[in-house]
């Protein structure tokens, strides 16, 4: 008995040590660096000021507003490839070809658009040859939110092919014979069918739009404020420090909202 | 059939979208001119300045060294812990660790960064590489387990039982039965959390010092400033080295599941 209390520590120690001073301790110095001012005293004033200054709500706002935009074009471009590769011969191969891309380092595929889109790029040079000139398209909301659709792509449209590849097609083929029209195929079966790829494909999106950082100064020229990058802001910039924890503890509860709303419901497989 | 087309040109229409960036890159690492526009011929150039920038392979060499750490420490870590919670037979307290195993891969990475950011400095522990060290360990911790956790579950316990009864005690049970049966998990595990920590940036630019750069920090400096086409010789490079991780990967998987198929 003394030998399996023994060993059960053995296993226990080093992964409960991991979950407090990594876990458990770094969410409690964030709220504690929240709720205190740069003396050290306990305060709200951090949150406060969040509320009522014109500066961090309007931010708060934006960042989410533009999270939704980027969310909603991957899953409209998603959702349609998704069921298309599912009907596809050589699945396996097209599935490789989509996730190779999120192997490659994410700052590398930011790089390359700085070229692509910059003053002489490839796609200003297509505009040239099409006859609509060149254009600045660097540096602001819209290349921003067209590099961060690219980056996300994947994320939404992998958990979206899962489900959709999960769907019996005996179903859809006796919703035809049936004489359902395709909308109401896809509206009132594939859709519902495959409600749980969706959320987490929404969960993989909209939370990393709210804190991509390096997106909005090498691609967004900072016109562009997400919530990650004010946390950039204040750790690394200006040094508030407990005005970055505010955010930051803002930005966990926008992302315990996201995943309070997109949880699996229903019945459990 | 013209809705087939469709589909499968919308398809293709993706694909191209998603590498056109990536050629890009590569195809200008061979350019002769010194920004990624126009072209003024195929030359080797910026790979010779490549690798005589020993800051950069220096860094370069650092990322691996840092992601293969690392993701050895986390197997080990990941996988204790996997047969610490796999011990668990109340289904609640198993829940109430799975989701405190789950804070950290759901979290943003900002705020991963910016939290360990503050552990360290209260600490009085300074950054550069060790920091940065813990920190992907830290990260990547959770990671096995959630590849590990499912296989354990899913194992046979009567092997044990039949060992148990042989008189067999329980390190032998752990070394010849349990860690060969979820090895391929553990291996997968190994692997993703490689790929997390060479793919990193968020959480290691906040706990990196003025003395330790990786390439994810690296690059971002460095595109601070502007193009240059050194920057696309290593992205063909890190391109190569990853088509080689994502076919070592298959293979792996393909083979290790046609050998439990053999066995089963």
């Amino acid at each position: 008995m003394k030998n399996n209390i023994r060993a059960k520590a053995f296993f226990a120690i080093p992964y409960i040590s991991w979950l407090a001073v990594f876990v458990i301790v770094p969410i409690g110095l964030l709220i504690y660096q929240s709720l205190t001012n740069a003396q050290g005293h306990f305060t709200l004033a951090n949150f406060h000021e969040f509320i009522t200054s014109s500066v961090y709500l309007p931010m708060a706002f934006n960042s989410v507003f533009y999270a939704l935009i980027i969310t909603t074009i991957t899953f409209i471009i998603s959702f349609p490839a998704a069921y298309v590769l599912s009907r596809l011969k050589h699945r396996q191969l097209w599935l490789m070809l989509i996730i190779l891309p999120t192997w490659i380092n994410v700052l590398l595929k930011t790089y390359a658009f700085l070229g692509l889109l910059s003053k002489s790029g490839l796609i200003n040079q297509l505009l040239l040859t099409l006859g609509f000139g060149t254009h600045n398209l660097l540096f602001n909301h819209v290349s921003f939110i067209f590099v961060a659709v690219y980056l996300e792509l994947p994320f939404m449209l992998l958990p979206i092919y899962n489900s959709i590849n999960e769907i019996d097609t005996d179903i859809l083929k006796a919703s035809r014979d049936l004489g359902a029209k395709p909308i109401n195929t896809l509206r009132q079966l594939v859709l519902p069918l495959s409600i749980n790829g969706i959320k987490s494909g929404i969960q993989a999106v909209f939370i990393p739009s709210l804190s991509l950082f390096m997106l909005t100064t090498l691609i967004g020229g900072n016109k562009v404020m997400t919530l990650g990058s004010a946390i950039e802001l204040h750790f690394i910039v200006t040094q508030n420090w407990h005005m970055g924890s505010t955010i930051a503890i803002i930005l966990i509860l926008a992302m315990a909202v996201t995943m309070y709303f997109t949880r699996e419901r229903g019945k459990q497989k | 059939m013209q809705k087939k087309i469709l589909g499968n040109s919308y398809v293709l229409l993706i694909m191209v979208l998603l590498y056109i960036p990536i050629i890009f890159l590569v195809a200008y690492s061979f350019n002769s001119g010194t920004i990624m526009s126009g072209w003024s011929g195929f030359s080797f150039i910026h790979y010779q300045q490549l690798f005589a920038d020993t800051r950069l392979l220096k860094i370069l060499l650092d990322t691996f060294i840092l992601a293969i750490s690392s993701a050895t420490i986390a197997a080990f870590i990941g996988t204790i812990g996997a047969l610490f919670l796999d011990s668990f037979h109340n289904k609640k307290n198993l829940n109430v660790f799975s989701s405190l195993n789950n804070v950290l891969l759901v979290s943003p990475d900002v705020t991963i960064g910016v939290s360990f950011l503050i552990l360290f400095t209260i600490l009085g522990f300074s950054l550069g590489f060790v920091s940065v060290l813990i920190s992907h360990i830290a990260f990547s911790i959770p990671i096995v387990l959630l590849m590990v956790l499912p296989r354990l579950r899913e194992m046979d316990n009567t092997l044990i039982i039949a060992a148990r009864d042989l008189g067999a005690n329980r390190g032998t049970i752990l070394s010849q039965i349990v860690i060969p049966e979820i090895w391929p998990s553990i291996m997968a595990g190994f692997l993703l959390a490689l790929t997390y920590s060479l793919d990193d940036f968020a959480v290691t630019f906040f706990v990196t010092g003025n003395g330790f750069s990786t390439l994810s920090v690296e690059i971002y400096s460095r595109a601070r400033q502007g193009v240059s086409l050194e920057i696309n010789a290593l992205s063909a490079l890190m391109f190569a080295v990853s088509l080689l991780l994502v076919l070592a990967y298959y293979l792996y998987t393909t083979y290790s599941d046609k050998k439990a198929r053999l066995t089963k």
